[in-house]
């Protein structure tokens, strides 16, 4: 391990070092990707340094979608800054929502009743299925086939039915309070959820009959864009991307939280760290998420969905950490409070951030017609990136 | 015959091509929305007209009707011509096409030979049209369709040559007259799918697209492109497929066998043809994209021995069976 970290060191070395001009062949060719580029998942912008179809450096350029929601949070109350979490990462809502509650929850030491517990891991796992639908097409779309994208959407708007059913929202929901839910489940959900359930597992199927045995795709993603396992703990990847480098690791499994650890499921890990495996682990995330909602559902408590908490919240002055499994990987938070109605410093740790700081060293000498399908198999979200 | 009735003979020839022309593209793209439309649980177009049908009209007007926008910094002569190159090419393929017995506009000895030739031009006009945009991602669009044109041109040409050899004709008429017994996909079966793969490469189909990558290289070629320009690359795009699959169809599939009227024989081609576009539409709405460098490798190391070992295992068996006969 030591020698891949030296190994990885030189290499950083390297990047500083051909950054100067004179290292490049002379008729190098500098293009510019973005922002508004239709394969880079928002407004992310990238330069970067060609030689014919091989790229010799890129740089990436963030801060398109900044929005400064960090420094919002000191000026609005606990219950006021969370409809903004929210549009952190878009695609996966709920799971910031999670950490959100979750953090101000463990400030104030407070727990939430088992329901709301329940309710929340059934909507969170709804929407990593929503997420992952779309990083299933965006995938699709990315490697050039359109199919996939269409596939994976029509069938994210039934979970987003379902979510449509609890929260009232498609994609920002705002359903999660401080202490539970906002609303109990509505009569008729426990049937639609079961039918789509059934109805996803068809679709999984589709799925990988379609797409994930496609020789041209296969072709197109087995051992490009390697992440070794060293080099991903290195660069402090998470999620899927992580996972998929061989490191089992998920903070619903490390560090269960919202009783997580009630629910029999797997971790998919890669063994190869390529875009395939990727796109492999988290194809099969779908499996285990629809798994976990099964049990959610039929292991559904009666009771409170709501602890009592007052509603202008208050919290002890000290700080917290706390940190869930998104859709993307580690979402944390750090929040500092000063005893007032208002945090003192909110930080958020998005996964999407730290996966662009490798884009680098995973673009640099593959071909133009990888770059897509490296950017897409982070499945990074530019909205969490910015923040 | 007169001179000058010769002339408007052959200028009423033209007139009548151009408009099978324009009438195939728009059946094409139609059709194309339709059928991925359905294949990917949509309807495709649904106003304007039952079933949509006058969408893609519309869309002609509309495209018509733009403001022609010439950019800044091109090359302007370049820039210009090239969608013309792009659609003449196929305009002049339609009158060697024979659709039936005598429903040919220019029946001549080495018909093939002249098409094949022909086909290879509009790979010209991706290259005039990456170089004359005055943009890096044409550039690289123009640059990959030539690189492409190398690896699969030759195959696609020498997977002919079993059909050729077989008929022992050029011409397209005595290429599907010589079908009558048996059509040529069942033994070419290996050039059917040689001609069949490298013909949708020719016209930069799925998943041969690479020259005009969208998640890669924004547009590719045609990125600066926009109005009646933009239309004529489109057009000749769907030209092109209706043009490859009846050069298929020809070669392969019995022509307008077994028909020998004039006009069964035209409705037949034309329906084979139809059923051709068809599989190259299920084909671009199922797979994804090859990379370049892995489509020469599959062009060079797979396709063109497959081809050469077709041509020799073809010239033998014709050899032997004439020895004893």
């Amino acid at each position: 391990m030591a020698d891949e970290i030296k190994n990885n060191e030189i290499e950083v070395d390297e990047i500083s070092e051909i950054s100067e001009p004179g290292e490049y062949p002379k008729d190098y060719m500098e293009i510019n990707f973005g922002p508004h580029h239709p394969s880079t998942h928002g407004v992310f912008r990238f330069i970067a340094k060609l030689d014919g179809e091989k790229i010799l450096e890129v740089e990436p350029v963030v801060g398109y979608l900044h929005r400064g929601i960090e420094k919002m949070a000191e000026s609005r109350t606990y219950v006021q800054f969370k409809p903004l979490v929210d549009r952190l990462d878009y695609t996966g809502a709920m799971n910031n929502e999670f950490g959100y509650c979750l953090a101000i929850e463990k400030l104030m030491g407070l727990e939430s009743p088992p329901k709301a517990q329940s309710i929340r891991v059934i909507c969170a796992e709804l929407n990593r299925i929503c997420a992952h639908e779309v990083f299933f097409g965006a995938m699709g779309l990315e490697a050039g086939a359109f199919t996939p994208f269409l596939f994976g959407f029509k069938d994210r708007e039934m979970a987003m039915h379902l979510m449509e059913m609890l929260a009232g929202g498609r994609l920002t929901f705002n359903y999660f309070t401080i202490g539970g839910v906002r609303q109990d489940v509505p009569a008729g959900f426990f049937k639609e959820a079961k039918d789509y359930l059934k109805q996803f597992k068809k679709n999984l199927a589709e799925y990988h009959e379609l797409f994930s045995g496609n020789e041209i795709f296969i072709k197109r993603t087995k051992d490009i864009g390697i992440i070794s396992r060293e080099d991903a703990i290195e660069w402090s990847m998470s999620g899927p991307t992580l996972r998929a480098s061989g490191v089992r690791f998920d903070i619903r499994k490390v560090e269960p939280y919202s009783g997580y650890d009630k629910y029999d499921w797997e971790v998919p890990a890669g063994s190869n760290g390529d875009i395939y495996d990727r796109y492999w682990v988290r194809m099969n995330e779908l499996a285990q998420s629809a798994r976990i909602i099964e049990q959610a559902l039929d292991s559904l408590p009666d009771g409170d969905y709501q602890a009592k908490v007052s509603r202008n919240i208050k919290p002890p002055a000290g700080e917290v950490y706390f940190r869930v499994e998104g859709t993307k990987g580690e979402v944390g938070f750090y929040v500092i409070s000063d005893g007032t109605d208002k945090p003192y410093r909110m930080k958020i740790r998005t996964p999407s951030f730290n996966h662009l700081n490798a884009l680098n060293y995973v673009l640099k000498n593959n071909y133009i017609a990888d770059f897509p399908l490296i950017l897409g198999s982070f499945d990074t979200v530019m909205g969490s990136v910015d923040r | 015959m007169v001179w000058w009735l010769a002339l408007l003979w052959a200028l009423l020839k033209l007139i009548i091509a151009f408009l099978f022309i324009f009438l195939t593209a728009l059946i094409l793209i139609y059709m194309l929305r339709k059928v991925m439309g359905h294949m990917q649980y949509r309807m495709g177009p649904r106003h304007h007209g039952p079933h949509g049908i006058w969408q893609t009209v519309f869309d002609a007007v509309k495209l018509l009707g733009k403001e022609d926008i010439i950019p800044d910094g091109i090359d302007k002569y370049v820039y210009i011509l090239a969608p013309i190159v792009a659609f003449v090419p196929s305009l002049t393929i339609f009158t060697f096409l024979p659709f039936a017995p005598k429903v040919v506009a220019s029946n001549f000895e080495i018909s093939l030979f002249f098409i094949l030739a022909i086909l290879g031009l509009s790979t010209i006009s991706l290259l005039m049209a990456g170089w004359g945009s005055n943009n890096k991602y044409s550039l690289i669009g123009g640059i990959r369709g030539a690189a492409q044109l190398i690896s699969y041109e030759i195959p696609l040409i020498l997977s002919t040559i079993g059909v050729v050899i077989m008929a022992g004709s050029m011409n397209l008429t005595e290429i599907v007259n010589a079908q009558t017994r048996i059509w040529y996909i069942i033994p070419q079966i290996i050039g059917f799918f040689i001609f069949f793969a490298c013909g949708l490469a020719e016209i930069n189909h799925t998943p041969f697209d690479i020259p005009e990558a969208e998640s890669e290289i924004v547009s590719g070629f045609n990125t600066e492109y926009s109005g009646f320009r933009f239309a004529a690359f489109y057009l000749a795009e769907f030209v092109n497929l209706f043009i490859v699959c009846a050069l298929a169809v020809l070669l392969f599939l019995g022509g307008w066998k077994p028909f020998t009227n004039p006009i069964a024989g035209t409705i037949c081609f034309i329906a084979k043809t139809y059923v051709l576009i068809f599989v190259a539409m299920w084909v671009r709405s199922t797979f994804p994209r090859f990379r370049l460098d892995q489509f020469m490798n599959f062009g060079w190391k797979f396709m063109l021995p497959l081809s050469l070992v077709n041509i020799f295992v073809t010239g033998a068996i014709v050899l032997v069976v004439d020895k004893i006969r």
